[in-house]
């Protein structure tokens, strides 16, 4: 096994999913199945290949420091649950 | 400080950049809009949206990495940091994690009586701000996202300060490069220069670093001393007492003058770190540092060199001087038209920075321009008025915003260097005072400053001060 049942709790709990026990269990194989697929590629052999973090070979893509048209109050809060005052968008109470 | 621990402290820096629109998008970074007027898909996070890299903060990237002596990465890649935040719309922030643009670099701090030290800089890279927080009381917090995905480079120390002292004098060199550079406005209130302080002690001789605490909420230099020193008390009381510092960040509260713990963030640490596929690499060509560098101003620390091997100037006056670039630019300008940059430099830092002071006024717009002030210079040095009408001079020139010699002229501010008249006026003050003179005569040396005072005022200080020192000479041996 190349994850357990922990390694899937914690995953869980940073993505904010409540998973049921049996779901647990089910995750569990599954995303063991799925590493142990993609582990299939440690078996090229990639030596002498520089290591990329993309997958088109660019580089480079800029636009220049000029201001563009916001889209406007109403529209940035359209999809909001709840408007705090004006224009604020309206969430739970934070503690810091 | 306490004494029996080694107190060690790295810095991490996130200094907001000047650019007019956002990292990745076009919206304007102005402070103090209308919550949430200034967005779009891009900073809102919206599904679809794809970020487009600002040039502008890549330049000012490798402008801060040249100044700050690193290293300036040929190949480099964003990172989304993942987190969940009210403040962050995409559930991740776009950072730089591995291959950042600037790394390994260095600042010479200097304390006075003490060795020049350096202090290293691990690296800078830049990131997208998140959006504010605004806690309102009740059962909610408002959420305002302008300042979403507002340019910010952060520059991390080496753990190399053993002092609050250091780490004040490396964060003030710092701010005075950022602010030189004109990459960051430098405004600590306002947030854009926001300093966390990694802080941890360890028992003299020993070698592994203890465990730290990290600081966070420190808006001035004055808190940022005072919550290292805090924190240094509390993690030395702690180990006296045979516990152990935890590791957590510490939220300071300024008007307590203590530090709070933000338990339950613990988790939240844990990143996950991976390439964002939304950004292409970035490249950086030897041509492009080269033009970046072509543009970098002279810096603080240079100038302070070079005022005082170049200019003769006393390492105070020249730190006065160079701290500020529009003082350092006033300065230069005046020594360029009165080549005697002492007095140039005593004038610029008492009348000029005084006035300015007192009346709240910024240097650039000081209604005594160096030109100006250079015709009272003049004036002083070929004898048409002494130093002390000159300040007269100078008032005059602050209201009105008439030249030099116009003021001397209409207010008869001239200096008398007329043997005849000075002399009329020491052989008064002389008959008036015929007691002090006889005793000035007998030896009581002290007298002379009071009979060339005499004269001054009763020639309302037009006299020429050495003229006159000469014809009391002249009448005692008389």
């Amino acid at each position: 096994m190349k994850i357990n049942q922990k390694d899937v709790e914690h995953v869980a709990r940073l993505a904010r999913l409540n998973l049921e026990p049996q779901e647990l269990e089910v995750m569990t194989v599954q995303m063991d199945a799925i590493l142990g697929y993609v582990d299939k590629l440690n078996e090229l052999d990639t030596e002498g290949i520089e290591p990329t973090a993309h997958a088109v070979p660019m580089a480079n893509a800029f636009r220049e420091d000029e201001i563009r048209p916001s889209i406007g109050i109403e529209l940035a809060l359209g999809n909001a649950p709840m408007v705090a005052g004006e224009s604020c968008f309206q969430v739970p109470k934070v503690i810091e | 400080m306490n004494s029996r621990y080694e107190v060690v402290i790295g810095l991490e820096v996130h200094v907001q950049l000047t650019t007019k629109t956002k990292i990745f998008c076009g919206c304007s970074t102005r402070f103090g809009q209308a919550p949430n007027s200034q967005t779009c898909p891009v900073c809102l996070g919206l599904p679809g949206a794809l970020p487009v890299l600002n040039h502008k903060v890549v330049d000012y990237a490798i402008k801060a990495g040249l100044a700050t002596n690193c290293q300036i990465a040929p190949h480099s890649i964003f990172a989304r940091k993942n987190y969940f935040y009210p403040d962050l719309p995409k559930g991740y922030q776009i950072s730089q994690f591995e291959l950042p643009i600037c790394e390994r670099g260095w600042l010479d701090i200097e304390l006075e009586g003490s060795e020049k030290k350096r202090i290293g800089i691990t690296r800078i890279h830049m990131e997208e701000d998140a959006g504010k927080l605004l806690h309102a009381d009740g059962q909610s917090s408002s959420v305002d996202l302008n300042r979403a995905c507002t340019p910010l480079l952060e520059v991390v120390s080496e753990p190399d300060m053993r002092t609050a002292d250091e780490a004040i004098a490396y964060l003030k060199q710092l701010h005075q490069i950022v602010v030189y550079l004109g990459i960051c406005d430098g405004n600590l209130e306002e947030g854009s220069f926001r300093c966390d302080a990694n802080v941890s002690i360890r028992p003299w001789g020993q070698k592994e670093l203890g465990t730290r605490a990290e600081l966070k909420n420190l808006n001035s230099f004055r808190f940022i001393k005072q919550a290292i020193e805090y924190e240094v008390e509390r993690q030395a009381e702690l180990l006296d007492d045979g516990g152990k510092v935890v590791q957590e960040t510490r939220l300071f509260d300024a008007d307590k003058g203590v530090s709070r713990s933000m338990r339950g963030k613990e988790e939240a640490h844990d990143y996950r770190y991976f390439p964002d596929p939304d950004l292409l690499p970035l490249k950086v060509s030897e041509d492009w540092i080269d033009q970046v560098r072509s543009t970098l101003p002279e810096l603080p620390q240079a100038k302070l060199q070079r005022y005082q091997q170049e200019f003769g100037l006393p390492a105070y006056d020249a730190g006065v001087l160079s701290a500020e670039k529009p003082v350092a630019e006033y300065f230069e300008t005046l020594v360029a038209l009165h080549d005697q940059p002492k007095i140039c430099s005593n004038w610029v830092m008492s009348e000029v920075l005084g006035a300015l002071k007192d009346k709240g006024i910024d240097i650039v717009d000081c209604p005594v321009t160096p030109a100006m002030l250079a015709g009272i210079l003049k004036r002083i040095a070929d004898s048409t008025i002494s130093g002390k009408i000159a300040k007269q001079v100078f008032d005059g020139i602050w209201s009105t915003g008439k030249s030099a010699d116009q003021i001397i002229e209409e207010q008869g501010l001239k200096q008398v260097t007329d043997t005849g008249a000075i002399e009329a006026i020491v052989n008064e003050v002389i008959a008036a005072n015929p007691g002090q003179f006889e005793e000035l005569k007998g030896g009581k040396d002290k007298l002379m400053g009071f009979f060339v005072g005499q004269v001054m005022k009763a020639s309302k200080g037009k006299a020429n001060p050495e003229m006159v020192n000469q014809l009391l000479k002249k009448k005692l041996s008389a």
